[in-house]
């Protein structure tokens, strides 16, 4: 078992009221596992990615990675631990602007103590790895959005995380860009990386091979992906819920 | 840790024109700081290098004991006090008569101050009453004509001779010897200039009195008392020997508290308390500026922190640990301060060049150290804050930050 996450809550005290952001999930993720995490605004999807990852703690339950009980790891550990088992691929791509996609990619390494030789060498060799070989010194800005989130997805892997988690990787990018980024998650998957994808598009999620629907901070969901039909349906029934509550 | 330091380098770099900004404060701090030190330690070296000039085996005996404890100005007696009539011309000739051994020559003075006149030029000026070995004692020559003698003293003659800058202003391109100067209501015929000494402990420069003999002073211009003896010990006598059998001698017509004789090691100490107070003034109101520098650096700090909140969030995300990210703002701030403080130091060495003709100002290695770890210790002290503020930040809350 890789991730192993047992009844899980997370309450925020907002004034007097407690909102309950994730209650009671349960979920365990296998070496190798393809995750599209999908629902509302407001489900908890995003709550949930935090917490897997490590960025946030739970008010309650248990989180094990590779057999570890992570859960009351203080600030500095959990840095440590996302560090080398956590790789992150944002919306926003969230790179460093001025600054090389080399420099970049080796960010992470950085915070490893690798040394500044080898830290170059990974950098270049994942660059490559994405098709970014000739582009190592460029800035964000002189790099199209699909070219960013590609220097990103570098960084993501540099550190040979255990886990990826990605936040609407294609969310920002045009179809096109959109379709390579998607295809290039899908062949790391295929070379046995384990992704947990938030999205809300059926489309972006059936490249995944499991799809978790949550709503009001539970899983209500957890299947072997099908079609994007079926997952339009599935969703849209949950979507339909949801606006149904809202007129009451 | 060195790349940590190149991560804060990379920030500076990053944004040339506020970073310049940032460190305008810490640089007008230091550079007025280490300009104005520079000087007053000028001021200081110069001061040292006249009384050099002034010769080494000179001994001054003064009413009253102007110079305390600790080397200030203030004592039991004030200074006002320290101007009545006390030393006599009798002691002086007592001094002489009983320390032969040591003490090879004495001239006593009188200073007081009135009108002179020549021609249609009316002035103030100082008037120094002394006697014949003044010339021998002080080794000041007349450029021109000579010494009164010591007849003219004895007679009470009415002759003058002035110190070269008198002369120049009330003569210009006449030769002064020969004419008579008013003084007062009486006429004094000049008979020599001095050459140019300069000096003249804070007061005028000595090349700025008029010279009378001293009987002539006391029966014209109404003057009683003596201002100070001034004695050349003989050569290789010990100083401190000469001072203590000087003092016995007084002591048998004064108090211990009446009188003080020191050599000019006493008085160069006095005046260079009251210059290294001066010099520590000027730096401490300078040092007004580099704190104001330092608030300009937490400032911009704070705000670059703020905006800077996704880049601290990502790099939380990626593994940077508080203490990280409080190292990174730390030398960050450090490093512009420093770099500061480098620009103000070169700008005030090169501004005590350019004044280095009107004034001698020196950028000393203690000022040069002071500046940089004043500097390092501003941006510590003032990046702390803005570094916390980056530590404790939420990598959730500042990815989320738009």
């Amino acid at each position: 078992m890789l991730l192993e996450i047992k009844n899980v809550a997370k309450h925020y005290q907002i004034g007097n009221n407690t909102i309950k952001a994730l209650d009671n999930v349960n979920l365990e993720i296998e070496e190798g596992e393809f995750l599209a995490i999908m629902g509302p605004s407001g489900s908890g999807k995003s709550t949930f990615l935090q917490v897997a990852s490590m960025l946030a703690q739970p008010s309650s339950g248990k989180i094990k990675l590779k057999g570890r009980d992570v859960t009351e790891y203080n600030e500095v550990e959990r840095s440590k631990l996302r560090n080398q088992e956590i790789g992150f691929i944002f919306q926003q791509f969230n790179l460093l602007p001025r600054t090389s996609a080399l420099d970049n990619v080796a960010l992470p390494l950085l915070y490893a103590k690798v040394s500044r030789s080898e830290r170059d060498r990974r950098a270049k060799e994942m660059l490559e790895k994405v098709g970014l070989g000739d582009r190592l010194s460029n800035t964000p800005a002189q790099l199209s959005g699909g070219q960013q989130q590609r220097v990103a997805i570098a960084r993501a892997l540099v550190n040979e995380p255990s886990i990826i988690f990605a936040d609407e990787p294609a969310g920002n990018l045009d179809s096109k860009s959109g379709n390579e980024i998607k295809q290039f998650l899908i062949k790391l998957n295929k070379e046995g990386k384990t992704i947990i994808m938030v999205t809300h598009e059926p489309d972006d999620a059936q490249i995944a091979k499991r799809l978790i629907i949550f709503k009001d901070g539970e899983v209500i969901d957890d299947s072997k992906i099908t079609t994007q039909k079926q997952i339009e349906q599935k969703t849209k029934s949950v979507t339909s819920e949801v606006i149904k509550k809202k007129r009451k | 840790m060195i790349d940590i330091f190149l991560v804060a380098i990379k920030a500076i770099l990053v944004n040339k024109v506020r970073s310049l900004l940032t460190m305008l404060g810490v640089i007008i701090g230091v550079g007025s700081v280490v300009l104005l030190t520079s000087i007053g330690t000028g001021l200081q070296v110069y001061v040292e290098d006249q009384f050099a000039a002034l010769g080494t085996d000179t001994i001054y005996v003064v009413p009253g004991t102007p110079f305390s404890e600790g080397g200030g100005f203030g004592g039991s007696t004030s200074m006002i006090e320290s101007t009545k009539p006390i030393l006599k011309k009798e002691y002086l000739k007592d001094i002489l008569r009983d320390n032969r051994d040591v003490v090879k020559d004495g001239v006593l003075m009188a200073i007081a101050i009135n009108k002179a006149k020549y021609g249609n030029n009316e002035k103030k000026i100082s008037i120094l009453g002394t006697t014949n070995n003044y010339e021998t004692v002080y080794n000041t020559k007349a450029e021109k004509g000579e010494w009164f003698t010591k007849s003219n003293n004895e007679k009470k003659d009415q002759v003058t001779v002035l110190g070269p800058k008198v002369a120049e202003e009330f003569f210009g391109e006449v030769d002064p010897v020969g004419k008579n100067l008013k003084i007062g209501s009486k006429s004094y015929k000049v008979v020599g200039v001095l050459e140019e000494k300069g000096g003249g402990f804070g007061g005028p420069s000595f090349d700025n009195y008029v010279y009378l003999p001293l009987e002539t002073m006391y029966e014209d211009l109404d003057v009683q008392y003596i201002d100070n003896f001034t004695l050349e010990a003989k050569e290789g006598v010990e100083i401190k020997t000469a001072i203590k059998a000087v003092e016995r001698t007084l002591l048998k017509d004064l108090d211990k508290d009446e009188f003080t004789v020191v050599d000019q090691t006493k008085l160069l100490e006095t005046i260079q308390g009251i210059l290294g107070m001066f010099t520590i003034g000027l730096g401490g109101i300078s040092a007004i500026s580099l704190v104001v520098g330092g608030i300009g650096i937490m400032n911009i700090m704070l705000v670059s922190v703020t905006e800077r909140t996704r880049e601290i969030g990502l790099r939380k995300a990626l593994g940077a640990t508080p203490s990280t990210i409080l190292t990174q703002f730390l030398i960050e701030a450090a490093l512009l301060s420093l770099i500061g403080g480098i620009i103000g130091l070169i700008i005030a060495y090169l501004g005590s060049l350019a004044i280095q003709s009107f004034f001698p100002a020196r950028v000393t290695m203690n000022a040069v150290l002071t500046a940089f770890g004043v500097s390092t210790v501003v941006g510590l002290f003032f990046g702390a804050a803005p570094a916390k503020k980056a530590a404790s930040l939420s990598p959730i809350e500042a990815l989320r930050y738009e």
